[in-house]
């Protein structure tokens, strides 16, 4: 059996991208300003979990996001479980379409990326308009969808590294 | 190998549903976190446990990754310093010389100012202890606007103290932890702050929506409010004192009336947490009725009026904070 016939052990390609995106995120919130500019505040999991839909099906990611989220919502203070609808509502559209969009260019990748962000971000917006009273500023939101879009090498880089990890889904 | 050929092909569709149930049951979990989360309440045991240890473990981290970035730039505000030396100290002596003018009228008010209150008997508020803390952790996002500040249960803070930068008012404390509070921003969109409009003492509340500028909402009267007007908080309800520096006025593109946070002016690095009480929230509210302390020796009286109504006025006329010293809101009788 070759080394790339063996099973993707899930602390690779899921455990590893998660620490790494709140990593991301715990840097990114520290308070500094670079040329008088505040750092941006990306949705870091965004990456992942796209990339988590596409590599193959599987139960832990779904989690991962779950625990991943309500990570987020402690570190940026924000009511307890929103993160974690907003990323699983993006990420399971994305895995319903897997099918249609595996072997897709990279552009394309990257527009369903963009729409799937947009899916996360006005899940958001709606959950906080909900709670809180109040819509949240679309430009704010806008903007975060920004910064968040820009991590698409990110996760193209995930997703060409262990798509054809485990040789059974390829 | 064909497709159909393929001995794992028949195994995609169970794994792909395994993975959907297995989302659909993170999402209702999810939900039901959102549901029974209190956040809106702000209570003290809101701030539950988790809260409190993932404060206590983000702080250290993102604290010790912005003091390098702290460090380069105090150096580079120090050489910034050197090289407008020049151009600095005549900007401050002209500065210098305004505040001279200023000082002195003050001083003048201060002192009609405490001969008013000692003839009316007025009871204003005591000066407001505070600690200063240092931002180790900020969130910019739509719909969090929070900071974690260095100061914690240990110095004193509690959930709802008031908190400023040296510019005006950034928001209150909504969780503690020992060593560690988080602050909810004034831009954050659970955000509710009675304020007022200097200018017309027209009510508002400062509603935030993550935006750069929150909202005056339930603004009422004619011309309650103009571009530039200055915005305080009023004190209404208690939660805050009155007489903070919150902004002024601008008109957002939406039309609605907005605020520039004073805030704003500058990066919020250190701040100071006023240990407001609010009178509501007294353990023994025994304590508001019992007897003045007598107040301090007064000059002579003018009038035969002032010495009957004397013993009420507890505030002396030289009753001035020291520069350093604990804060005190914009003068109000309660």
């Amino acid at each position: 059996m070759s080394a790339v016939a063996r099973p993707l052990r899930i602390s690779r390609w899921v455990g590893l991208p998660l620490l790494g995106a709140l990593l991301a995120s715990l840097l990114l919130a520290a308070p500094i300003r670079l040329l008088g500019l505040p750092l941006p505040e990306p949705v870091t999991l965004m990456a992942p979990a796209f990339a988590w839909a596409m590599i193959r099906p599987a139960a832990s990611p779904a989690f991962a996001l779950l625990l991943g989220g309500l990570a987020l919502d402690a570190l940026w203070g924000g009511p307890t479980g929103l993160w974690p609808v907003a990323l699983l509502a993006a990420y399971l559209p994305v895995l319903a379409l897997r099918n249609i969009l595996a072997g897709q260019s990279r552009l394309v990748l990257a527009a369903w990326y963009a729409l799937a962000c947009l899916l996360a971000q006005a899940v958001g917006w709606l959950v906080t308009g909900w709670i809180s009273g109040t819509l949240p500023a679309l430009a704010a939101a806008g903007l975060q969808w920004l910064a968040t879009v820009l991590l698409f090498p990110v996760a193209a880089q995930l997703i060409d590294g262990f798509r054809d990890a485990d040789v059974r889904f390829r | 190998m064909s497709f159909r050929d393929n001995p794992f092909g028949e195994v995609r569709l169970p794994l792909l549903l395994g993975a959907a149930a297995a989302g659909v049951v993170a999402l209702v979990v999810a939900f039901a976190l959102l549901m029974a989360d209190r956040r809106q309440t702000y209570q003290e045991g809101a701030y539950n446990a988790l809260r409190k240890a993932s404060d206590g473990v983000v702080a250290p981290v993102t604290g010790a990754f912005a003091a390098p970035v702290r460090w380069l730039g105090g150096v580079g505000a120090g050489m910034g310093d050197y090289f407008f030396a020049v151009s600095e100290n005549r900007r401050l002596k002209a500065e210098l010389a305004a505040a001279r003018t200023l000082r002195d009228r003050a001083a003048t008010l201060e002192d009609e100012n405490a001969r008013y209150r000692a003839l009316l008997g007025l009871a204003i508020d005591p000066p407001v202890p505070m600690v200063t803390a240092r931002a180790v952790s900020e969130s910019r996002g739509p719909y969090a606007n929070t900071r974690l500040v260095n100061a914690g249960a240990e110095r004193g803070v509690k959930v709802g103290h008031p908190v400023l930068s040296e510019n005006g008012l950034v928001g209150r404390v909504i969780g503690v932890s020992p060593r560690v509070s988080r602050v909810l921003m004034l831009t954050d969109a659970a955000s509710r702050t009675p304020v007022m409009i200097q200018r017309t003492r027209a009510r508002a509340i400062l509603t935030g929506d993550g935006g750069w500028a929150p909202e005056l909402a339930y603004l009422r009267g004619r011309d309650a409010a103009r571009d530039g007007d200055l915005v305080l908080t009023s004190g209404d309800g208690g939660v805050l004192p009155r007489g903070l520096t919150v902004g002024r006025v601008v008109r957002g593109s939406d039309g609605a009336w907005r605020v520039r946070l004073a805030s704003d002016a500058a990066p919020i690095d250190s701040v100071r947490i006023l240990l407001f009480e609010d009178f509501v929230k007294l353990e023994d509210l025994r304590t508001l009725n019992r007897p003045a302390p007598p107040p301090p020796p007064t000059p002579a009286p003018r009038t035969a009026a002032p010495s009957v109504i004397a013993p009420k006025a507890p505030a002396p006329p030289k009753a001035a904070p020291p520069a350093t010293g604990p804060a005190r809101p914009e003068g109000a009788a309660r």
